[in-house]
């Protein structure tokens, strides 16, 4: 009736596309021409891919000179969506008056959504760029303050990333 | 036949077999591997032995030790036997191929060939359609409905393209006035006007093109690999087959390409004639050791040609494939044949040609 019940018609194969050879020809110097192309992969466990500064990868705390600087607010646990983070208060002489005594993120909960990082007024905890993350227990995967903490310098390219961005 | 000349047989067969069918066809694995994936932009596999030269071995340690299945309801006997045609009739194509010309060894004088058979041709083409039975046997003896439906797409395909590429070699034949292999090659070594090798596929450029086709579908290689069209047929023939068995299946297959390439090479390249080698002036035996190599190199770039295609080339569907056997090959191939009587008819009818 209307333009959508028209039957659309293709082009028919000229003679020298029927005779087919020319065209697998030319189907022949594009993967010959493929072939000398540069490759793009990375030899993983030779050759380690070093995420940029806006890379999420798993969440640290960040140490300044030895002490970090969280001060056990308890909001990254909080608004953890997927609940990993588990922090445990306790008072010090320092000037921040208070500390984790216990830090702890089950990586295996953990979805790198990065909320903690935005939700955090000291900017204490961030997310690194250290994506290695296998495990063969449960257990392993309780990451607690000793492995949490990272120095400022480490830390340098996400710390100015977020100065930047936020 | 004193001891010696048995050893020299002996000799041609262990190197011919070991040397280049089965360890070609390792090479070859391992090309295709590396070729698919430099067309892809991959690397492929490059970790076991420098640049990955050592993964087919590999991969045949890994066959030899995995566990060998055969399905329930299979004939057991014909599901064994399958493999076993598959791998002998691959083997023992080569054996009609001149690799070199003839050389003086120990005295003697040693053909570069295993079998010196007066039917040349024909005894490949006999051996090759006897290798439809491996396929189809694997297929009917697995009591699979997906390997049933390969080995018959298998035996259709190879019987379709063995009529054209028998006809096609017609040609050839009629040129060469032989089916010596030998003796084609022997008079491929000569020149026009002194410049251009007499090489059959400036003859017959129409012949070499369908036998090529034909060689394609021969070898159950991609634009014609119904047999094993994994979409559709999950593993095609040797779906139910396992471990070395299926290891043997695949050996079969590209010592087959290699087979094939080495034919076209004999027929249509020339064989082991490398153009102008003999104005080089070297001693006898290094010519012919010249001349090997050239063989060699031949067979080598047509394999890779062989596995360029494969990644370039959709898969036909079976009525295109059968519409282009019965359709399109076969009337080129009598037509080239028909077109070759003509021209040497009217030689002869010249005197230009006894």
């Amino acid at each position: 009736m209307d333009s959508q019940d028209k039957i659309i018609r293709k082009k028919d194969l000229s003679l020298l596309q029927k005779m087919y050879i020319p065209e697998i020809l030319k189907g022949l110097r594009m993967t010959i021409r493929q072939m000398f192309k540069p490759t793009f992969t990375s030899q993983y466990p030779e050759e380690r891919f070093k995420p940029e500064s806006s890379f999420r990868g798993r969440p640290v705390l960040v140490a300044e000179n030895g002490v970090e600087r969280c001060v056990a607010c308890g909001l990254c646990a909080r608004v953890c969506p997927a609940l990993a983070i588990e922090v445990q208060a306790s008072e010090t002489e320092l000037e921040k008056e208070r500390y984790p005594i216990k830090f702890e993120i089950n990586m295996v909960r953990c979805i790198f959504c990065g909320f903690c990082e935005e939700v955090c007024p000291e900017e204490a905890i961030v997310m690194s760029n250290e994506y290695l993350l296998a495990f063969s227990s449960q257990q392993e995967a309780l990451f607690g303050k000793e492995k949490l903490l990272k120095s400022t310098e480490e830390l340098k390219d996400r710390l100015e990333y977020l100065r930047n961005h936020r | 036949m004193d001891i010696l000349s048995i050893l020299i047989m002996l000799a041609k067969i262990l190197i011919i077999m070991f040397g280049v069918l089965v360890l070609g066809a390792a090479i070859a694995v391992f090309a295709e591997r590396r070729v698919s994936a430099f067309i892809q932009e991959r690397v492929g596999p490059n970790r076991v032995g420098p640049q990955g030269i050592i993964q087919p071995f590999a991969d045949v340690v890994k066959l030899m030790m995995k566990e060998d299945i055969v399905p329930r309801q299979a004939n057991r006997f014909i599901h064994d036997l399958a493999p076993i045609i598959s791998i002998s009739i691959a083997l023992s194509t080569f054996a009609i191929i001149p690799f070199g010309n003839t050389i003086e060894l120990f005295g003697r004088q040693i053909k570069l060939m295993i079998a010196d058979v007066d039917i040349g041709i024909l005894y490949l083409l006999a051996l090759t359609s006897i290798g439809v039975y491996g396929v189809s046997l694997a297929g009917w003896s697995s009591n699979n409905k997906y390997s049933l439906l390969g080995g018959l797409r298998s035996s259709a395909q190879l019987i379709s393209y063995e009529l054209s590429m028998g006809l096609s070699l017609i040609g050839v034949i009629m040129i060469s006035g032989t089916l010596r292999l030998d003796q084609t090659v022997l008079q491929q070594t000569a020149y026009w006007w002194g410049i251009i090798p007499k090489w059959n596929i400036f003859l017959q450029p129409l012949g070499f093109i369908t036998f090529m086709i034909a060689s394609f579908a021969e070898t159950n290689r991609l634009p014609f690999d119904l047999p094993e069209a994994e979409p559709e047929l999950v593993g095609g023939y040797h779906t139910e087959y396992t471990g070395m068995k299926f290891g043997l299946f695949f050996l079969a297959e590209y010592a087959n390409v290699i087979t094939s390439s080495a034919v076209t090479v004999t027929l249509f390249f020339g064989g082991w004639h490398l153009p102008f080698a003999e104005q080089w002036g070297l001693s006898p035996l290094m010519l012919s050791l010249v001349q090997i190599f050239a063989f060699f190199a031949k067979v080598i770039l047509l394999v890779l040609f062989f596995i360029i295609v494969r990644w370039t080339i959709p898969r036909f569907r079976y009525d295109q494939l059968m519409r282009i056997g019965w359709k399109v090959m076969l009337p080129m191939a009598i037509a080239n044949f028909l077109l070759t009587g003509l021209v040497i008819l009217g030689l002869q009818w010249f005197g230009v040609m006894k």
